[in-house]
């Protein structure tokens, strides 16, 4: 008795069995984050107080704060992006508005690419040997945040140059039409238009950065004491060239010192802090889609 | 008449001198990268190389006894080599079909509200610093391990308990630290399969398994293998989330083995080495870059393929 009738569906068994398996492999992403988030939350929660992100560790004192190492984020923060913005986007505002399509635009592009691909842990040793080295800067925040321009150049390359490809043509006509120089459309027309497109690029480095160690281990090195503020204030500059512990570091040391409490506190607010990030570059790329 | 000049027109020799400095400057912007990867490369040969003359090529590559400290040390590294690459290639084992899976879900079979749950959730895990899932590993996946290990071993007297800190636990956390990685570029691979390829299958009366088996998958080939390659690069070169968890012995790769990657041989030992063993271990840093750069080249190959393929 063979079945052929057009209105009876046959019943795929394997089918059933494949649907079966791509739910279960899409669910375990799901699945993998709200563990991690509920386990880091749980174990994080109570370490974490005002106590925690405005002190210092102290023996004495007998306090346990991670308000160091938020000083020390903040300082590889700004000084990175103050080294990397300029680079990233002249390096892409030349590739997208001033080189001429060839074999130099190719390996500018391809070192790019090749420079997002190299893992932070060769970067740090990069830092290592010619910033901390041959250049003499030691384990300091400037080494550090200089290995990490090096990182973050590549991304906010790559998003300035997306924005910039977004500008109709009809602006940098209109606007080299009417007399406008190069330079002057470039500063009045392309980068107020692009902007969206720059800032979501520095949002992801910091991101990045917030997330690096590999990288700042054999560079920034390790340090948990805020910046002494010195009579004028030169001790905050002084701190540049000290060397001082992120945020990332510090949870790493603390782990390999199994003080598992201090570890999820600031597992706890590097979470946060991701996921501010997270909804941060969502809201500008919807803005930017509005945009267009 | 000078200065009406300037106020008005602006003098055509100044604003000369600017174009020119502009450009100028972002010539040179634009040539950091191809400075920075040049000098990167030429410092990791510079201190990479005198270890290998002062020990001797064949004692380090094919060497498997790492002793750096003592008498008679020994800097052998091939155990460390092979770690990193059966590491990672069971990593790309247990995470490719499961970031497959998961990107034909978000492109094909996600009804749309499910999609947006996933879809952020994926962006999410990409953002969470590697530490973490160190930390994570440490405190979830190595006891597990161990249980898993007292169960195994039980009869085996002479076996080495890890501690759960083994090459499994490394490979389970790469394999999920790759996934967002495989899962977004496979996924946009998946979208940008041409729909009339759909509409051709399902007419000829295939079914919506076969059609994305047979039909959509072939076609995202070379995405696929973009996503496959940047997996491997993205696992071979983490350090920090594996250099805990996998035990850190200088041990032939066996799933229960306390083993050392590339990475973590670098993270673990570079803070106190010094003469002989710190340029050997500025060496391991050099087949760790050259690895990179030889994934790099077939990225390039690939998607060159298929750029080729999509005309």
């Amino acid at each position: 008795m063979q079945n052929n009738s057009l209105y009876q569906k046959k019943s795929r068994p394997l089918n059933i069995f494949i649907h079966l398996i791509i739910y279960i492999c899409a669910s375990l992403s799901i699945i993998l984050l709200i563990g991690i988030v509920a386990y880091v939350g749980y174990r994080g929660i109570s370490t974490v107080s005002w106590e925690f992100l405005t002190k210092e560790p102290s023996a004495i004192n007998k306090t346990v704060g991670i308000a160091g190492n938020i000083v020390n984020t903040l300082y590889i923060i700004i000084i990175t992006l103050a080294i990397a913005i300029p680079f990233g986007v002249g390096s892409a505002i030349y590739l997208n508005e001033y080189a001429k399509p060839g074999k130099l635009v190719r390996l500018i592009e391809f070192t790019t690419e090749t420079l997002s691909g190299i893992p932070s842990i060769v970067f740090g040793l990069f830092g290592y040997v010619f910033f901390g080295t041959s250049l003499k800067l030691g384990y300091s925040i400037l080494t550090g945040s200089l290995t990490l321009t090096l990182i973050i150049l590549p991304l906010i390359t790559r998003n300035t140059q997306e924005a910039l490809k977004a500008v109709p043509e009809s602006y940098r006509s209109g606007a080299l039409g009417i007399g406008a120089t190069k330079w002057y459309m470039i500063r009045t027309i392309l980068l107020p238009s692009a902007m969206p497109g720059i800032i979501t690029g520095i949002i992801l480095s910091i991101g990045r950065i917030v997330g690096e160690s590999a990288a700042l281990l054999f560079t920034a090195g390790s340090g948990y004491l805020l910046p002494k503020f010195g009579s004028y204030g030169e001790g905050l500059i002084n701190k540049v060239f000290q060397p001082g512990g992120t945020l990332t570091i510090e949870l790493y040391l603390s782990m390999e010192k199994a003080k598992y409490d201090t570890a999820f506190g600031i597992a706890f607010v590097l979470l946060i802090i991701v996921l501010g990030i997270n909804l941060l570059t969502k809201y500008l790329s919807n803005k930017l889609n509005v945009d267009k | 008449m000078n200065k009406i000049n300037f106020s008005i027109y602006g003098n055509s020799k100044s604003k000369r001198t600017v174009e020119k400095a502009a450009s100028i400057i972002f010539t040179v912007c634009g040539f950091i990268a191809v400075i920075a990867v040049f000098s990167i490369s030429l410092y990791m040969i510079i201190s990479g190389t005198p270890a290998i003359f002062e020990v001797g090529l064949k004692e380090i590559l094919f060497g498997t006894v790492w002793r750096p400290g003592g008498l008679e040390p020994s800097y052998g590294i091939l155990y460390v080599i092979l770690t990193s690459i059966v590491g990672t290639f069971l990593a790309i084992l247990i995470g490719v079909p499961i970031g497959v899976m998961t990107a034909i879900f978000l492109a094909e079979t996600a009804p749309k509200p499910l999609a947006a749950i996933v879809k952020p959730a994926v962006e999410l895990l990409a953002g969470i610093p590697s530490v973490v899932y160190g930390l994570l590993g440490i405190l979830i996946l190595n006891p597990l391990m161990y249980k898993l290990e007292i169960i195994l071993f039980a009869n085996s007297p002479d076996y080495q308990f890890t501690g759960g800190s083994n090459l499994m636990s490394a490979v389970i956390v790469l394999a999920i630290m790759i996934l967002p990685t495989v899962i977004n570029i496979s996924e946009s691979a998946i979208r940008a399969v041409p729909k009339h390829y759909k509409s051709a299958s399902y007419a000829l009366g295939a079914t919506k398994i076969q059609t994305i088996f047979r039909v959509i998958l072939p076609a995202a080939k070379s995405g696929i293998v973009t996503a496959i390659v940047l997996g491997v690069g993205r696992a071979i070169g983490e350090a920090m989330a594996i250099s805990l968890v996998a035990g850190n012995g200088a041990n032939f790769p066996l799933p229960f083995n306390s083993v050392r990657f590339l990475t973590t041989a670098v993270v673990s030992e570079m803070s106190y080495a010094a003469d002989t063993h710190k340029r050997v271990l500025f060496t391991i840093g050099l087949i760790l870059f050259t690895f990179i750069i030889i994934i790099n080249l077939v990225l390039n190959k690939v998607m060159k393929g298929g750029v080729k393929n999509a005309k």
